[in-house]
């Protein structure tokens, strides 16, 4: 079984909803990464999302694009986050990492030699924000030679056909995108997730996780009790950025402080 | 001699792939608007109220057809093949945008969207959408680099004296590359009440296409004009490549054609040796970027790169899908000009022709002087001048040391 697979499962058995961190690699510098993907598992983090740094992220708001700039300006690349994976899973086994981006730095370096770069890495799943399903071709039968798993979204604006489509291709989760728009930008609305989110759960046994909008402890409760984890990663970038300049020690324990407040509303048992 | 061994006019295929090139690398909130629009402009391309509307449109409202002239000084004096110029300069707005943003603004009015976007880059693309807009009463944003807000004053004040929203991008290298990002941003936000109206034969499925079939009116007049006036097809086409929207509306009707050369010109910046260029079929490689795969200026990690050029319209890291397939299948080539050729051109034409072209299409004129020469007398080349040059008067000046 999956790490991904492994850990929803767990989690069920728990009775628990998966707390799932995004922040971008190499931000503000590739030095404060690793440190803060151990910190935000020690204050629950259950799955780690970590953003491949791209010059042009389409579907990104502003705070998440100056991520993106600070982490390249530092120096950030490809195989630098495949590295950071490499060395967090010398020391953790269990928490599954799923590296979200955009296409052309993959396409760039190649579909086989990356996926099997990332798995070498550690890595368990991938997302990729502009490889619709009908796009994704190129690199499944790699990622499935490997046993990584490809993760899709769904957003509000995904007809019943295509839902259909992507269930179909999803492994490990899907993500769904809980408002139209970019990531940083409203609140979500949590009544109409639910509505979507029964009507999903019907059609489909892959866990849902939603993200965008989650800002606070108190949605992440909210949603998390309709579906199987959330995501949330505007705040903690936010947060980031204010600590630019501070030591990866003190980034690490702030930013993973904040997801730890998110784990306690969520509930820890 | 150029031999045809395939119908060129067959792409792109059902999913918008011309060979391995261009698709649908889109968002999935994107995925749903996209599969609308290629479903409504399946059902309008062929019907003939929209076709009449469409040519009504570019006869009263744009001024076409645009002359195909004969630019009798400028070939005795480069002593070469005959020139002609396809005029879209004198389309209203002043450039071939103008086809794509009529074809598009009718779409955009039968999908009952209230409001329109646009990215542009030389501001060409943003005064034909805020002109449709203005005269069909839809909202209108415009994104556009700061940079290129910067050195496209008057197509800025323009596209507001039009009723159009100018929203000045400061993300990444601040120009059209950043403006398309804040483009798709604003539709992924919006996409319920928003038209996009993509300015170049790039972008998710099925812009590349529907933006080519709008400007493809320039090959389809040049063709016939040519005959009229000639009795023969050309010996070579000549245009310049930023996305390639002006590019692939004069190349389509001739695709099929054996024995006409085609030659798209990027832009050189200041040579293809260095970095700072805008040349992606030149010195790229295939890659994604704004929802179809072409090839594209990126590092080694696949980051885009910044281009330089001194034409706004041209600085751009990547090129519609259309042309990186004629390219692989070497129905087309590609060739470069630096920024001072074209500047050198400019002047030239001005001076030879009383026509000042835009500096994008002043590319295609100094690759067509070196082409003439290389051709000789007696044959003959249509160069698409795709623009004309006001708004560039102040860069030209600017490098003449004058502000103005």
């Amino acid at each position: 079984m999956s790490r991904i697979a492994a850990t929803f499962e767990r989690l069920k058995s728990e009775g628990r909803k998966a707390l799932i961190p995004f922040v971008t690699a190499g931000d503000p510098r590739p030095d404060v990464t690793l440190p803060l993907m151990h910190a935000l598992v020690e204050q629950g983090a259950n799955i780690i999302e970590l953003g491949m740094p791209f010059s042009d992220p389409m579907a990104d708001g502003p705070a998440i694009q100056r991520a993106n700039e600070r982490a390249l300006a530092n120096g950030m690349s490809l195989r630098k986050t495949l590295d950071i994976v490499a060395e967090f899973r010398k020391t953790n086994q269990d928490t599954p990492v799923v590296l979200m981006g955009y296409l052309n730095p993959v396409e760039w370096m190649g579909y086989e030699t990356f996926v099997n770069a990332a798995h070498a890495a550690g890595v368990d799943g991938l997302l990729m924000v502009d490889m619709p399903p009908e796009e994704g071709g190129g690199i499944v039968d790699y990622a499935k030679a490997v046993g990584l798993d490809l993760i899709y979204l769904v957003t509000p604006t995904t007809t019943n056909e295509r839902f259909d489509i992507i269930c179909k291709r999803s492994t490990g989760w899907i993500y769904y995108v809980s408002l139209k728009g970019i990531t940083g930008a409203n609140t979500l609305n949590v009544d109409e997730v639910a509505e979507r989110m029964r009507w999903i759960e019907q059609h489909t046994d892959i866990p849902v996780c939603v993200g965008f909008g989650i800002r606070d402890g108190e949605t992440a409760a909210r949603v998390a009790s309709v579906c199987s984890g959330v995501i949330v990663g505007s705040v903690l970038v936010n947060a980031i950025e204010k600590l630019e300049s501070e030591s990866a020690i003190e980034i690490s324990s702030q930013v993973s402080k904040l997801l730890g407040d998110m784990r306690t509303a969520m509930g820890r048992a | 001699m150029t031999t045809i061994t395939e119908d060129y006019h067959a792409h792109p295929d059902a999913t918008g792939h011309f060979g391995p090139y261009g698709g649908r690398f889109a968002s999935e909130t994107l995925m749903d608007a996209l599969d609308e629009l290629s479903a409504m402009y399946t059902k309008l391309k062929d019907d003939p109220d929209f076709r009449q509307q469409f040519d009504k449109d570019l006869a009263q409202y744009v001024g076409r057809p645009s002359p195909l002239y004969l630019a009798e000084r400028l070939t005795k004096n480069w002593g070469g093949a005959d020139i002609y110029l396809k005029r879209e300069d004198l389309n209203h707005t002043g450039a071939h945008k103008i086809n794509n943003t009529i074809g598009q603004a009718l779409l955009a009015k039968y999908s009952g969207k209230p409001r329109v976007i646009a990215e542009t880059g030389a501001g060409q693309h943003g005064v034909a959408t805020a002109t449709v807009a203005a005269r069909l009463g839809l909202k209108c944003v415009v994104y556009m680099g700061a940079e290129d807000v910067e050195r496209q004053k008057l197509n800025v004040y323009r596209m507001r004296l039009l009723g159009a929203e100018v929203v000045s991008v400061t993300s990444g290298s601040r120009t059209l590359k950043d403006a398309m990002n804040e483009a798709m941003r604003d539709w992924v936000t919006n996409v319920d009440d928003t038209y996009y109206i993509i300015g170049t034969v790039a972008g998710p499925h099925p812009y590349p296409t529907l933006v080519r079939d709008f400007n493809s009116i320039i090959g389809r007049e040049a063709r016939r004009q040519i005959l009229e006036q000639t009795g023969e097809l050309p010996d070579a086409l000549v245009a310049c490549v930023g996305g390639g929207s002006n590019a692939i509306g004069l190349f389509w009707e001739f695709l099929n054609d054996e024995g006409v050369e085609i030659y798209g010109v990027e832009a050189g910046g200041h040579g293809l040796d260095g970095d700072d260029h805008a040349a992606p079929l030149s010195k790229g490689r295939p890659g994604v970027l704004h929802g179809n795969r072409t090839y594209i200026m990126a590092n080694d990690d696949g980051q885009i790169s910044a281009t330089h050029s001194v034409s706004a319209g041209l600085d751009y890291p990547g090129v519609g899908p259309e042309h990186a397939w004629l390219k692989d299948s070497n129905r087309a080539k590609y060739v470069a000009i630096t920024d001072d050729e074209a500047l050198d051109a400019f002047r030239e034409l001005t001076r030879t022709e009383g026509i000042m072209p835009a500096l994008e299409s002043a590319h295609a004129i100094a690759y067509a002087k070196k082409l003439a020469k290389q051709l000789g007398k007696g044959k003959r080349i249509i160069v698409n001048l795709s623009g004309r040059g006001d708004k560039d008067v102040h860069t030209v000046a600017a490098l003449d040391g004058l502000s103005i």
